[in-house]
């Protein structure tokens, strides 16, 4: 969790990851930055995430991404 | 048949008359018979291509659904097996899955490509090579590109398990053949429209009255407006060397409202139709004009076919293996900042590239895609610059600064736009130099614009009609302006209607001008 | 229930009169340009009593005078013509006349038969437009229409004329409801004369026969006014341009001995109507101006007043009185014309 949260920072250091839980309604992350994630979880956590988990509900805050990771480590 | 006809009128007429009369249980199925028909007006032969695509996504999806949940009752019967069991098993399930879809790809894309792409492909062969061969051109069905994406996006979701395929092929032929979107789009998705598509829909006066208030505002917008203007362009852009500089903005400025009046106006005509039939289609637009960048545009401008590209394409391609791959091996050989961008670079260039492509078999599509992706990519690069400049100056945080930002990016996005329209993509870019090097402000003034195909009372009408469009995106800031409208009294509210109604009748630009010397006796 | 029902049909009766209203604003009046125009619609009130029915182009409508025909031998006569009225539409001026009055003769400028297609929508609104709605006028514009013309647009004038907008003028307002009456008795008056200088060489055509379609009206014209017990008569007006050439002279001829019928030519008969050129039309020879329109009819007025049927009526109270009206308002515009042509030197309005 740490780790994923040291990625968001570097994204967007002026983002309370603890709090937001909109961060795609909001449009706070682009699809840049989602991109950017996803290949950093792969190098963080040697994980792929496959397109079909790209949806809001999996990126709207740290916690729903952070669960997204351990499912996939999981499968 | 298009919109702005009679015989669409009539035809709306008797199917709404129908969609009401008829037991609600078959209702889909007469939207079905209809959009057949429709559909079959523009060209019987055209429905062969159309019932290829339903057959083979219909296919294709019922086939991935079975192997789902064969999967599903495997595992769920065979708890016991290992964790690496189970992954050998679903990977397995998977590459079966893979195969139907690719095969559904392969045949709808590989007809597409053929039928929209080979002439431009050997027109190209043969000025490169400087051989003869001969050019084959299809005729293009009818949307082919809107249909065919709409139900290969439901494809690719059935195969990412978002939702099960929908058994009923008669069900999936109307998800494919929904005649209001199968002129221009929207390009829907499958979860969203199947809610209210097949539903049983008694007659609800306020929200046939919405959708008809929607379908008035479109035909405005088309013919008021979009219709009003197109003689314009065509002088503008036919000759262009002799409207250099100041007309250069003038074609900027009218196509981008034309294509405005036409695109948003045929969707708003899309829209307010199924709502009338109690269906609820994707919104396309979003006010897209008021957008401060022009990545933002995308987001607004024709939503569902970003979307579309972004979640079919652009996504699954920057986070592919090979991609990631990519990415770590530019990391280490070229340095992270390069290493987090060629991904995202890679896959948005491409992108562009398909969108770019899939507008049309032209170079000029091919050249406005890539123009669009490089602003994204310099203004994703400029962020942080920008940002630094928002801390800086408190000027850039006020009201008058967003309406700059506004501002610039129409101009911006009408600069690119003005690709369609000009003879050829150099054309386009001498024309846009002339804005700098004879701009002639002087013909602003001097009636020449006049001349153009339009007179002044027509320019005042466009102007007007600018306004209220302006002002009605302004107010759908706050809200649907429908309901708005409707919480109005009964009088001021039919008469706003009653005023564009008569506007499309009176303003519009439609059937066959008048001009009094035809009707002067002066043959003998 | 019953009152949305009511609120409902409220609502339509009122959004269809305020359109109606629009309409008849955007329609063109035909009162200061295009005067011909008002020609079709003006039928109705004359209908009723007439026994001499023309129909035709403007070969009709300057070159008879049912005044002349009154004066001078009592006939009634009506003329339906419009600007380069077809055959076709011809043809149906006469079933749309005999849904008021059945005439004893029917008489066709058969000029029009060199024409198998509509010549332009223009002149077809201007047919078709002030006639009353009926099946015939729809079977009217079903043979009429052009290739970019609707039948909605007939119904619904609006859809056709609504780009009229932005050149409305004081006469759009003015006569929203009536119209101001132009002819007599279909007869469009004019005054002047511009004499018959040289006429332009006529270019020759390759084929002078004329089409299968203008034969099929012909003989559907025939066939009604047999059925109905009327004599149709066919004539070639007095025009000398453009152009009528002997080969269309000739199958005419035949068609009439063919089927007995009538047929004068009236250019070949100069000596007998005393036409002359150099005074009697007000166009260099397309058209006939008055002089010329009352010397043809005077002398066509000898044929007509012995067909079977046609009487002298002039004994008639009730139609003295019409017909006097109707004189009252010819020699009021003649008067206004000569006015005009004294004071400028030319006729610049009808009335």
């Amino acid at each position: 969790m740490e780790k994923l949260l040291e990625i968001l920072q570097e994204l967007h250091p002026d983002v309370d990851y603890d709090s937001c839980e909109s961060l795609i309604n909001d449009k706070i992350l682009d699809s840049f930055d989602i991109i950017t994630i996803i290949t950093q979880i792969n190098t963080e956590f040697d994980v792929a995430v496959p397109a079909s988990e790209i949806i809001p509900e999996n990126f709207n805050s740290a916690k729903a991404l952070w669960a997204l990771v351990e499912r996939l480590l999981d499968d | 048949m298009s919109f702005v006809s009679f015989t669409f009128l009539a035809f709306l007429a008797a199917v709404f008359l129908l969609y009401y009369l008829i037991p609600k249980r078959f209702q889909w199925m007469l939207l079905l018979a209809a959009s057949l028909v429709f559909y079959a007006f523009a060209g019987p032969t055209y429905l062969i291509y159309m019932a290829v695509t339903i057959l083979s996504t219909w296919g294709a999806a019922y086939a991935m659904d079975r192997v789902w949940t064969r999967q599903d009752e495997y595992l769920k019967d065979n708890k016991e097996l290992s964790r690496e069991d189970k992954k050998a098993y679903k990977a397995a399930q998977k590459k079966k899955a893979r195969l139907f879809l690719a095969l559904c790809l392969i045949l709808n894309l590989g007809i597409l490509a053929v039928i929209k792409y080979t002439g431009f492909v050997l027109q190209n062969i043969n000025n490169i090579f400087g051989t003869q061969i001969r050019i084959l051109r299809f005729a293009l069905p009818l949307g082919i590109s809107f249909y065919m994406f709409q139900s290969l996006g439901y494809v690719i979701d059935v195969y990412r398990r978002k939702y099960p395929a929908e058994k009923n092929l008669a069900k999936c032929a109307l998800f494919t053949s929904f005649f209001p979107q199968l002129i221009q789009g929207p390009i829907s998705r499958f979860d969203y429209l199947s809610r209210t598509l097949y539903g049983q829909h008694d007659f609800d006066g306020r929200q046939f009255a919405f959708g008809f208030w929607r379908v008035l505002w479109g035909f405005f917008k088309k013919l008021v407006i979009a219709d009003r203007l197109a003689p314009v362009v065509v002088t503008l852009t036919g000759k262009a060397e002799n409207y250099p500089g100041v007309f250069v903005l003038g074609t900027i400025l009218f196509y981008g409202l034309q294509i405005y009046g036409d695109f948003t106006g045929g969707i708003d005509i899309t829209i307010g139709v199924a709502q009338m039939l109690g269906i609820k289609v994707t919104e396309n637009f979003d006010r897209p004009f008021f957008s401060k960048n022009i990545a933002e545009y995308w987001r607004r401008w024709h939503i569902t076919m970003g979307t579309w590209f972004k979640d079919y394409i652009f996504y699954p391609l920057s986070v592919s293996q090979g991609m990631i791959k990519l990415s770590k091996w530019s990391r280490e050989k070229l340095g992270p900042q390069i290493g987090k961008r060629l991904p995202v670079y890679i896959s948005t260039i491409l992108v562009w590239l398909a969108t770019g492509i899939w507008h049309g078999a032209a170079w000029h599509f091919i050249v406005w895609g890539l123009l669009n992706c490089v602003v994204i990519l310099i203004s994703q690069e400029l962020a942080p610059l920008y940002r630094r400049f928002h801390e800086r100056f408190a000027f850039s945080n006020t009201r008058a600064w967003d309406v700059f930002q506004v501002f610039r990016t129409f101009w911006l996005m009408g600069m690119i736009r003005v690709l369609d329209v000009y003879k050829d993509v150099p054309t386009t870019f001498k024309m846009l130099g002339t804005i700098f090097t004879t701009p002639n402000w002087g013909k602003l003034f001097d009636g020449s614009f006049l001349k153009l195909g339009i007179s002044g009372a027509d320019y005042l009408v466009v102007l007007f009609g600018t306004l209220v469009m302006f002002f009605v995106s302004l107010a759908k800031g706050k809200g649907d302006v429908r309901e708005m409208l409707a919480e109005k009294p009964a009088v001021p509210r039919y008469i706003c209607i009653w005023l564009l109604l008569a506007a499309v009748l009176v303003f519009g630009a439609y059937g066959i001008g008048y001009d009094a010397a035809q009707f002067i006796y002066n043959q003998f | 229930m019953k009152k949305k029902v009511f609120k409902i049909i409220l609502l339509a009766a009122i959004v269809i009169a305020t359109l109606g209203l629009l309409q008849a604003l955007l329609v063109p009046k035909y009162i200061e340009e295009n005067e011909e125009g008002v020609l079709a619609g003006e039928y109705y009130a004359n209908a009723g009593s007439n026994d001499v029915l023309f129909v035709g182009d403007c070969e009709v409508y300057s070159n008879f005078s049912p005044i002349t025909l009154w004066q001078e031998y009592g006939i009634t006569s009506i003329i339906r013509g419009t600007p380069s009225q077809t055959i076709w539409q011809s043809y149906y001026m006469i079933e749309d006349t005999l849904r008021y009055e059945t005439p004893k003769v029917v008489v066709y400028n058969v000029f029009s038969m060199q024409y198998d297609k509509p010549q332009s929508e223009a002149y077809n609104r201007l047919a078709l437009d002030g006639m009353k709605w009926s099946k015939v006028k729809y079977n009217a514009i079903k043979a009429s229409m052009t290739d970019e013309e609707t039948v909605t647009s007939y119904v619904f004038p609006l859809l056709r004329f609504h780009s009229r907008w932005s050149e409305l003028r004081g006469e759009d307002f003015k006569y929203m409801f009536r119209s101001l009456q132009l002819s007599h008795n279909g007869y469009v008056m004019r005054v002047d004369t511009k004499p018959v200088t040289e006429l332009p060489q006529p270019v020759p055509r390759a084929d002078y026969s004329f089409s299968e379609t203008d034969w099929y009206w012909l003989n559907k014209m025939k066939d009604l006014c047999t059925a109905k017990g009327i004599k149709l008569v066919l004539i070639k007006s007095g025009s000398c341009y453009p152009h009528w050439f002997d080969e269309w002279d000739k199958q005419i001829v035949d068609y009439a001995e063919k089927n007995k019928l009538t047929y004068i030519n009236f250019l070949q008969h100069q000596s007998e109507t005393g036409i002359d050129y150099t005074k009697d039309t007000f166009d260099a020879g397309l058209h006939l101006n008055l002089s010329g329109a009352e010397k043809s009819s005077r002398w066509f007025g000898t044929f007509l007043k012995d067909m079977p049927g046609v009487t002298d009526r002039r004994d008639d109270k009730g139609l003295t009185n019409l017909w006097n009206a109707k004189i009252d308002f010819y020699e009021a515009m003649k008067a206004s014309q000569y006015k005009q042509l004294e004071e400028t030197g030319k006729v610049t309005s009808y009335r």
